[in-house]
């Protein structure tokens, strides 16, 4: 009976729906209250700050020779600018931390905070990154604002360009978005006085990385400093920066000795987090008259705030564009131009689907357009170039591995039934009502290792998991992975792997995370990663382990490991069906008198470290749509994905995720924006403003599943946190566009907000 | 700083405080009797993670200071389950993966526990109308819709509308 | 995202909520349901020295029909008016619009009187007031007096009240048969304060209009009247084409800013088509 495959509920559950969960604000309770004063100005010269007297404030000054944050990159022209951690001599973006002030509860902190004089000598802020170009420069480092700068173009580009039968240009734009996880940032810092070392309580989604980042910036010994992610009510990118509030929480607890706590509140996390996904892309396609897509041209400008973020860099959003934009296409000829710029706003961090969102969006527009331009059928356009043998070498050197593009794509118009579509969109019409269908066909980069991230070009090139594993004497399993849930189920997933691999019951599996004194160093979870590198570090660490274990039944059962087979607890020789219970090895190997064997020893452990290339998942989704012409309104009627992740270790948590990621995916492509006004400062700092969805926006989706089963990763398991966000935007805005095809709408920016649905709509009607 | 002393119970267990004016129903939970199941998510009324039953009704915690409770018997996400016995809600939530973070759950398990204890059957229009008001940032809601639907019918107040 | 400090009274009787009120001026705020006050105070927005807690105060939430008005009491919570309180026209037009108001736990706690203090311009119940002409009830420690809906409403987060006043009572006028009310509003997200609203009253006889009203509400500084988009509907029987008129009437009517969430032209579009579905309604009930 095999646990891997199965519904299991969750083993976070019964904890979390008592609401026993320890997020970092439960455990706050009794610290110092940290507050930061945020500058109300998004750039300028600090001239002076009054501190209130008798209160415990602390300013860039009395961060004395605490370092800047400075992430790097070794390639694209990157220019290493520098975040203090806190600023002396200018701010850059409203929001920025100037100054952090300590009182014993939050209600008064706030009060001190208020209490706080701040003057600042205001210039004129670049808030837009077209602008930026040719403004004043933000930093020294990057005279033209621009802070990394990637090129690339195949010798056969523009003879492809030049020779083509039909070229189609669009441009795009993506609108800023917040990750919004429902629990805002924060952190506990506390001085522990038996061991003078600090423990920090974060809501982060790399503890580890967090840890290595704080000790450089404070000039400590990493093992001065334990970090904790303890429950963490999601992160999607946001919770994976390296935050200078964490930093000086630390500071805190060294320098006064004793318990400081900031529990970020939702309009700092509005204004002054991170955000995402500010950019706008140009496109040019050069097509056969038969639809093939002969050459890709894109530019992508990258706004990406007044700060690179930790460890990635600024980088993360245009090169990752660059490098994945062909996506499941074919393609040998491309050009591409990645920029990021900076300006005087919040810094970007990566967030779910970093910029595969964006450039879905786009070529699934392009492919829309050149449909229409070639007099073409835009699932033949696509089925035309769609990868279909496998390993495909990309034009940017990413290899594709097996997966399922063409029959995505063709299963998921099955299900929607465009015949019958087609006519129930043309009796709308002639009532008056507008309904469309959109697709959007991609792959997601999944699960790589450190050769993805060194191919970067980053100083710190995370990427590999290690998963140590042990069984204690009373025959219960530990293993300590790298990798930080918040949300994921990892405990369930690796446990359904580890108990598989020992034949155990999974209840006897207990996975330790979130704890840098507790875990192997690891990179945290993101980047649709932890499943299939901690799930297969998991998997060959277990695997080990079983060897171990094959071992000591050897011995007891005078057989050898060859014979012997783990299954309901015991270790059987097949041939005699001899058995002993593993409980009975893991008490001879740690109680027993003498080692079982000398290669086995006292040894009931196992470590592994998978670093693998990374494996390409692939999905299409359709979106059905209904677009009110009087209002601009946009009701999804019905979200169809077809997706394959491989093996599903549990798909009740596979379509968790699909769902989740597509609920993000809508509220980018029909709801979220965060708007700037020309001074910088940030007109949605509500979740009144921001609007993320409810239920009453999100329909249900319905999910099929394809499994393509690759040697490219382990356990065969293929990444699937991101692809509902990936897919969402594109395929509601084409189906907006099919919808109002009869009034010639074109639409590319997003989100797709009713107000600039009427505003195209205007433009055609008759005066 | 000027606190009042104010006494109310929380899942039947009477307590007295002595907070600030100024001191939210919700910061007084979870600081002041150590219930910190009900998480603040906004603080301006908007995305329900702190939502309790106050007198029978379901309201935003954060949006009521603790002396307007005084006097008030109030249900939180703890007084749910029955020693190791869970709520039906807190079950299907379980058994229909209705939760990832777990940081909005104890919100929806108590606007759906009020949901459920009224005298009207459920219908589908009916959740999605009253559930609406809460957010979750990682499921997409289906899964909660799910969830209550299961709760519903197991104590027999689902209606197929 | 914690307020300010505050002295906290909570009077038992109508007497010691005036005397507070009167008392603290401009520094006193009434806490009644506390759903749009809590939010500004959190944000620091509001700063009240003094919260004069009204929710004590006993025989403030009656709701009765009382001859030719439905007469609600100020504390009356959004969630009553859910089901009907009366019969007739109004007592099928308040659960509609009701149901419109924020979500769930918002209408447990916030109150009919406290949206009217409050006068957000997007409030439904504002909007409401105005169309169907209420009167609303002042008390202050100097007497009490009644003011029309129509001299309520004097800017944003502005009414007639006077700083030692309390609003006590709303009357509407109770709507017969002949009596045909609507509502719509557009909103982005369910739940969400709308950009636009219209509430219409219509009374008809023999299938031609013989009085009408309509309020807008969400398009200007307080909820608006559409006057001469319900004068063209006098004496004319309802058709499609009346009905555009008359949304495009009072599109006209308006002059709406623009911000974040519309356009000024976008906003007036809105007025057209939230009129026109208004209309709708009303006719079809």
């Amino acid at each position: 009976m095999s646990w891997v495959g199965r519904n299991i509920p969750r083993l976070e559950d019964p904890v979390l729906v008592r609401g026993d969960g320890r997020f970092v604000a439960d455990l706050a309770i009794g610290a110092h209250s940290v507050r930061f004063v945020r500058s109300q100005v998004a750039s300028g010269r600090i001239l002076e700050i009054r501190k209130p007297p008798g209160a415990l404030v602390v300013t860039g000054e009395d961060l004395g020779d605490v370092r800047p944050i400075v992430p790097r990159l070794n390639r694209f022209n990157y220019a290493a600018i520098e975040q203090p951690v806190l600023p002396r001599d200018r701010v850059r973006y409203v929001g920025q931390a100037i100054v952090a002030v300590v009182a014993a509860t939050p209600e008064a902190a706030e009060d001190l905070a208020d209490s706080v004089e701040i003057t600042i000598e205001p210039d004129a802020p670049l808030v837009d990154a077209e602008a930026a170009l040719t403004g004043a420069p933000i930093h020294p480092q990057a005279q033209d604002n621009v802070v990394v700068d990637g090129r690339l173009r195949t010798p056969g580009c523009d003879a492809a360009f030049a020779g083509a039968d039909c070229l189609v240009e669009i441009a795009i734009r993506s609108r800023r978005q917040n990750a919004t996880p429902l629990e805002a940032r924060g952190g506990h810092a506390a001085y522990d006085r038996a061991t003078r070392r600090i423990v920090l309580s974060a809501s982060t989604q790399m503890p580890h990385l967090l840890r290595t980042g704080i000790a450089d910036t404070l000039g400590i010994p990493e093992t001065d400093l334990q970090v904790i992610a303890p429950d963490v009510g999601g992160g999607f990118g946001q919770k994976m920066g390296l935050y200078p509030e964490l930093i000086v929480l630390v500071w805190l607890a060294r320098a006064k000795r004793g318990r400081f706590a900031w529990i970020e509140d939702r309009q700092e996390n509005l204004i002054a987090s991170a955000h995402s996904r500010d950019q706008r892309h140009r496109l040019r396609g050069a097509f056969d008259k038969d639809g093939t897509l002969r050459a890709l041209d894109v530019d992508v400008l990258s706004n990406i705030g007044a700060f690179s973020c930790y460890p990635t860099t600024c980088g993360v959003e245009p090169l990752m564009a660059m490098t994945e934009y062909p996506g499941p296409y074919k393609l040998s000829e491309y050009g591409a131009r990645a920029r990021g710029v900076a300006t005087n706003t919040c810094p970007m961090a990566p967030y779910r689907g970093v910029s595969r969102p964006v450039i879905t969006f786009a070529l699934e527009r392009l492919m829309d357009r050149a449909a229409r331009q070639l007099g073409l059928d835009p699932v033949e356009i696509r089925r035309r170039n769609l990868v279909d043998a496998f390993p495909y070498r990309t034009v940017t050197g990413l290899t594709l591995d097996e997966a399922s593009y063409r029959e995505a794509l063709d299963q998921a118009v099955a299900r929607v039934d465009l015949p019958a579509f087609r006519r129930r969109q043309t009796a709308a019409r002639a009532e008056g009502r507008y309904l469309g269908v959109g697709l959007a066909v991609f792959n997601e980069r999944t699960g790589y290792g450190s050769p993805a991230f060194a191919a970067r070009g980053m100083e710190i090139t995370p990427g590999y998991e290690r998963v140590d594993i042990a069984m204690s004497p009373s025959g219960d399993v530990e293993a300590r992975i790298g990798a930080s849930p918040h949300g994921q189920g990892l405990r369930t997933t690796l446990s359904q792997i580890i108990a598989d691999e020992l034949g155990i019951d999974m209840a006897r599996v207990r996975i330790i995370h979130g704890d840098t004194d507790r875990t192997p160093y690891g990179w945290g979870t993101f980047a649709s990663r932890s499943l299939v590198l901690s799930g297969g570090a998991s998997k060959l660490a277990a695997a080990q382990l079983a060897d171990r274990l094959r071992q000591g039944a050897a011995a007891l059962l005078q057989s050898t490991p060859d014979k012997i087979v783990l299954g309901g607890g015991r270790a059987t020789v097949a041939e005699t069906q001899a058995s002993v219970a593993l409980d009975e090895i893991a008490r001879a190997v740690h109680h027993g008198p003498v080692a079982l064997t000398e290669a086995l020893g006292r040894d009931l452990s196992a470590f592994a470290i998978y670093d693998p290339a990374g494996t390409f998942s692939n999905a299409c989704h359709v979106a059905v749509v209904e677009v009110d012409v009087e209002t601009g309104a946009v009701r999804i009627e019905r979200y169809i994905v077809v997706e394959d992740a491989g093996r599903l270790i549990n798909p009740m948590i596979v379509d968790g995720q699909i769902a989740g990621g597509i609920a993000q995916g809508i509220a980018n492509a029909l709801y979220e924006e965060i708007v700037y006004d020309d001074d910088g400062n940030i007109l949605t700092a509500t979740l009144a403003d921001y609007l993320v969805p409810t239920m009453a926006e999100i329909p249900p989706v319905e999910i099929h599943h394809l499994a393509t089963l690759t040697g490219a990763s382990v356990t065969q398991a293929k990444g699937v946190g991101e692809g509902g966000a990936i897919g969402a935007p594109a395929a509601i805005v084409n189906a907006i566009c099919d919808a109002l095809a009869p009034f010639g709408i074109e639409l590319y920016e997003i989100p797709a907000t009713p107000e600039r649905i009427r505003a195209l709509l205007r433009a055609r009607e008759p005066r | 700083m000027t606190t009042m002393k104010i006494g109310f119970t929380v899942n039947g267990s009477a307590t007295t405080v002595e907070v600030e004016p100024r001191r939210s129903l919700a910061d007084t939970l979870r600081d002041q009797c150590g219930l910190t199941g009900t998480h603040l998510g906004c603080e301006h009324g908007v995305c329900g993670a702190c939502t309790v039953i106050v007198d029978g009704d379901p309201v935003r915690a954060c949006l009521m200071f603790a002396v307007q409770a005084d006097g008030a018997a109030i249900r939180t996400v703890e007084g749910l389950a029955d020693g190791e016995r869970l709520h039906p809600l807190q079950q299907a939530f379980w058994e229909h993966h209705g939760l990832q973070c777990g940081f909005c759950t104890p919100g929806f398990l108590m606007l759906a526990t009020w949901l459920l204890e009224r005298d009207e059957t459920l219908d589908l229009a009916t959740l999605r109308h009253v559930l609406s008001s809460n957010l979750c940032r990682c499921t997409g809601y289906q899964n909660i819709i799910q969830a209550v639907t299961a709760a519903a019918r197991a104590m027999g107040k689902w209606s197929d509308g | 995202m914690k307020p300010a400090a505050f002295l906290y009274l909570a009077p038992r009787s109508r007497d010691e909520a005036l005397d507070a009120i009167a008392a603290h001026g401009d520094d006193g705020k009434v806490l009644a349901g506390g759903q749009s006050l809590v939010p500004a105070m959190n944000f620091r927005l509001a700063r009240p020295g003094v919260l004069i807690d009204i929710n004590r105060v006993p025989d403030l939430s009656t709701v009765a029909r009382d001859g030719a008005s439905l007469r609600i009491g100020a504390l009356s919570r959004h969630a009553r008016f859910e089901r009907p309180v009366t019969d007739g026209a109004l007592g099928a037009l308040l659960p509609e619009v009701a149901r419109h108001i924020a979500h769930t736990p918002i209408r447990m706690r916030g109150t009919f009187g406290g949206s009217l203090a409050h006068a957000d311009p997007a409030s439904e119940w504002c909007a409401l007031a105005l169309a169907l002409n209420a009167t609303i009830v002042a008390e202050g420690k100097s007497g009490t007096r009644t003011i029309a809906a129509a001299d309520f409403f004097q800017s944003i987060f502005t009414t007639a009240l006077k700083p030692d006043e309390l609003l006590t009572e709303i009357r509407l006028p109770w709507l017969d048969a002949s009596w045909r009310c609507g509502f719509a509003e557009y909103s982005r997200r369910v739940g969400d304060f709308a950009l636009a609203m219209a509430v219409v009253a219509l009374r008809l006889e023999h299938g031609v209009i013989r009085a009408a009203s309509i309020a807008l509400g969400g398009v200007g500084a307080t909820p608006l009247p559409a006057a001469s988009a319900a004068r063209l509907l006098l004496g004319a029987s309802p058709s499609d084409a009346l009905l555009a008129e008359a949304g495009a009437a009072a599109a006209r009517e308006v002059d709406p800013q623009g911000d974040i969430h519309a356009t000024a032209t976008y906003r007036r579009e809105l007025v057209g088509a939230m009129t026109r579905r208004a209309l709708r309604q009303a006719l079809a009930a």
